[in-house]
């Protein structure tokens, strides 16, 4: 290559390194890696899924279980060997499993998920039934738990060494050591048996028709329990950060420049601390999931996570395949997601690496 | 700051108390879960049953006991499992390097998109009963913390110049790596194993409460909690308290060693490495 013209040798190209520049937020590139760190995420998140997929039935194929038990339950001593193969052969469960697989895969894609048996009705059904509710106890177990982290876990490491941080940081640890199923027993027997001031299981109260005030009271201690069981890695990672970006020497400058300590930590030390507090929620997704799955089981919330125990334990391996998928595809987009917003958030993040 | 000093021997303190609790009481007292007295059931605690009777009138002192016994038993072998299988899968993928350290990473990173519990369900569903694919379960989702861990390790570690004399002296691949390298990330590798422990724990716990563990007459913490969700309804609070006292006490007494010893083998490393 010959050596570039003099005239623009002497004026860096702006354009070389846009990641670098100085001048305030260059937005659109920014979205451009971000949407490039989408792709490449969704990339894979493929074969992540296709391996679960691959696992689960490989498990199946080399399990004790015979599908054929599974689809026709009791009947399954007294049916014929006719009878039997004929259904072995409407279901593919004579192929190998991969071939199974494989069908199974090509059904998907058509939105036929089969039937579930634990619950008498298609499998598309139990998720179209099931999922409104785990979204409703997620979303607002996840809004309570960020909501309270950021408020706690600014306000122990603003006043750090003060009541606040004393009462919360070691109860934070305790949680830590605590599973999600032993909160929700202790919960049911404090509130629900020794109180009686809430219901401890379903939707509503035995009879009682849905309406949003049964809902409500019904929601309080589930989703109280599961924001609890994600609480304190959230409200610890606030307090790490934020005591570190009130190290920082902007901070210092804020604060000498006169400000008050209000503004000083909620406008000039907070917003530098958000991001790594966007990166754990992101990793604590998968938790979030599995702290679903008990306390919905304990408090027989009618959702998708509850599903997932009772299709395990009446081996109902349609449903149980098809929300094992389901559950991989959230966790993943969910992370995804959080990756994504990092780097939206903050200019320093590199999107590739 | 001084609760910092304080921990490891706090940690191993009340470890040790509980192991012996586990060991000890089953051993002296002797457990039978055919032996059921009915007449006895629900009992509060009291002087001749500190923490009282479960549903079929069996002594929780001496269950818990033998649950926490089984509970560490499982929890033990996996973490150890988990470890060998990380320790080799990271230890010989930084030392490939390569399309065969870019695949185990991938894998890795696979295994950690994936909630552990789920794939934990659906192995134990399919092979119902099975301890066999309890202890699998739990050892086949964890050991990628110890792979990253040990990778790092051999990673920093493969440029130092005791390696390079090691391979210029034509010693071979897997010499190196299990004679000089594996041998130095051992430490890193065995607080990973110590912390894995109550993650081991709390899975075998809970595939047990979910139904899907252990048999329910079989004590472990997790058939324990199982029942006093019943028991609790009724107004058996003991019957959840002191397994889930145990079960705490077990996970923050591990996790205070672990933090501890990791605090004290890396402050020397760092001066080995200056010297």
């Amino acid at each position: 290559m010959t050596a570039a013209p003099p005239a623009l040798r002497r004026d860096p190209a702006p354009a070389a390194s846009p990641g670098t520049r100085a001048t305030p937020a260059p937005r659109p590139s920014r979205r451009r890696a971000a949407a490039r760190m989408a792709v490449r995420r969704l990339a894979f998140a493929v074969p992540v899924v296709l391996g679960v997929a691959v696992g689960v039935f490989a498990l199946a194929a080399a399990s004790p279980f015979d599908p054929l038990a599974g689809y026709l339950g009791d009947r399954y001593l007294t049916a014929s060997q006719d009878v039997q193969d004929r259904i072995a052969d409407e279901l593919g469960t004579d192929r190998p499993w991969y071939l199974h697989l494989l069908g199974w895969l090509g059904d998907l894609l058509t939105g036929d998920l089969g039937t579930s048996r634990s619950f008498g009705q298609p499998v598309v059904s139990v998720v179209a039934e099931r999922l409104p509710w785990t979204m409703l106890l997620v979303g607002v177990a996840l809004v309570l738990a960020v909501v309270l982290a950021l408020v706690l876990g600014s306000w122990a490491a603003a006043r750090r060494g003060g009541w606040v941080d004393r009462v919360v940081t070691p109860l934070c640890l305790l949680l830590q050591g605590t599973p999600p199923f032993v909160v929700a027993l202790g919960a049911v027997a404090v509130f629900g048996v020794g109180l009686s001031w809430l219901p401890v299981a379903g939707l509503t109260d035995a009879g009682a028709a849905l309406s949003a005030g049964q809902v409500a009271t019904h929601l309080v201690l589930p989703a109280t329990v599961l924001a609890l069981s994600q609480l304190p890695w959230l409200l610890l990672s606030v307090r790490q950060s934020l005591l570190g970006s009130l190290a920082e020497d902007h901070v210092t400058g804020a604060r000498s420049r006169g400000l008050a300590e209000r503004t000083v930590v909620l406008r000039h030390a907070l917003p530098t601390a958000l991001l790594p507090f966007v990166t754990v929620l992101g990793t604590r997704l998968a938790e979030l999931v599995v702290g679903a799955v008990l306390v919905e089981e304990v408090f027989s919330w009618p959702g998708l996570a509850q599903a997932v125990v009772t299709s395990a334990t009446e081996l109902d391996f349609p449903l149980l395949a098809v929300l094992t998928l389901l559950t991989t595809v959230a966790v993943l987009l969910g992370s995804l997601l959080a990756d994504v917003a990092t780097v939206l958030l903050d200019p320093r993040v590199r999107a590739d690496g | 700051m001084a609760d910092r000093d304080l921990r490891l021997p706090l940690g191993v303190g009340v470890l040790v108390l509980l192991v012996a609790y586990a060991t000890l009481v089953p051993w002296v007292a002797g457990v039978d879960d055919r032996v059921t007295d009915f007449s006895a059931a629900r009992l509060a605690p009291s002087p001749g049953h500190p923490f009282g009777t479960d549903s079929a009138g069996r002594d929780l002192f001496v269950r818990t006991a033998a649950g926490l016994r089984v509970s560490l038993l499982i929890a033990v072998v996996c973490a150890a499992l988990s470890t060998v299988l990380g320790a080799v899968v990271g230890a010989v993928s930084a030392a490939a390097g390569g399309w065969v350290d870019r695949l185990v990473m991938r894998l890795v990173d696979g295994i950690n998109a994936v909630p552990h519990l789920l794939l934990g369900i659906v192995l134990v569903a399919l092979f119902r009963g099975s301890l066999v694919a309890i202890v699998a379960s739990i050892a086949l989702t964890h050991w990628t913390q110890v792979a990253r861990i040990v990778r790092a390790e051999v990673l920093s570690l493969r440029d130092r110049p005791h390696v390079d004399a090691a391979v210029l002296g034509g010693a071979s691949r897997w010499r190196v790596v299990h004679r000089h390298l594996l041998p130095a990330a051992l430490p890193q590798a065995l607080v990973a194993a110590v912390l894995l422990l109550p993650h081991a724990v709390w899975h075998e716990s809970t595939l047990s409460f979910l139904g899907l563990g252990l048999p329910p007459h079989r004590p472990s913490l997790g058939t324990l909690l199982e029942e006093a969700r019943s028991s609790l309804l009724l107004g058996g609070w003991w019957t959840l308290l002191f397994p889930a006292l145990s079960l705490v006490l077990t996970t923050l007494a591990v996790a205070a060693v672990g933090s501890g010893v990791r605090q004290r083998i890396s402050a020397p490393r760092r001066g080995a490495t200056l010297r």
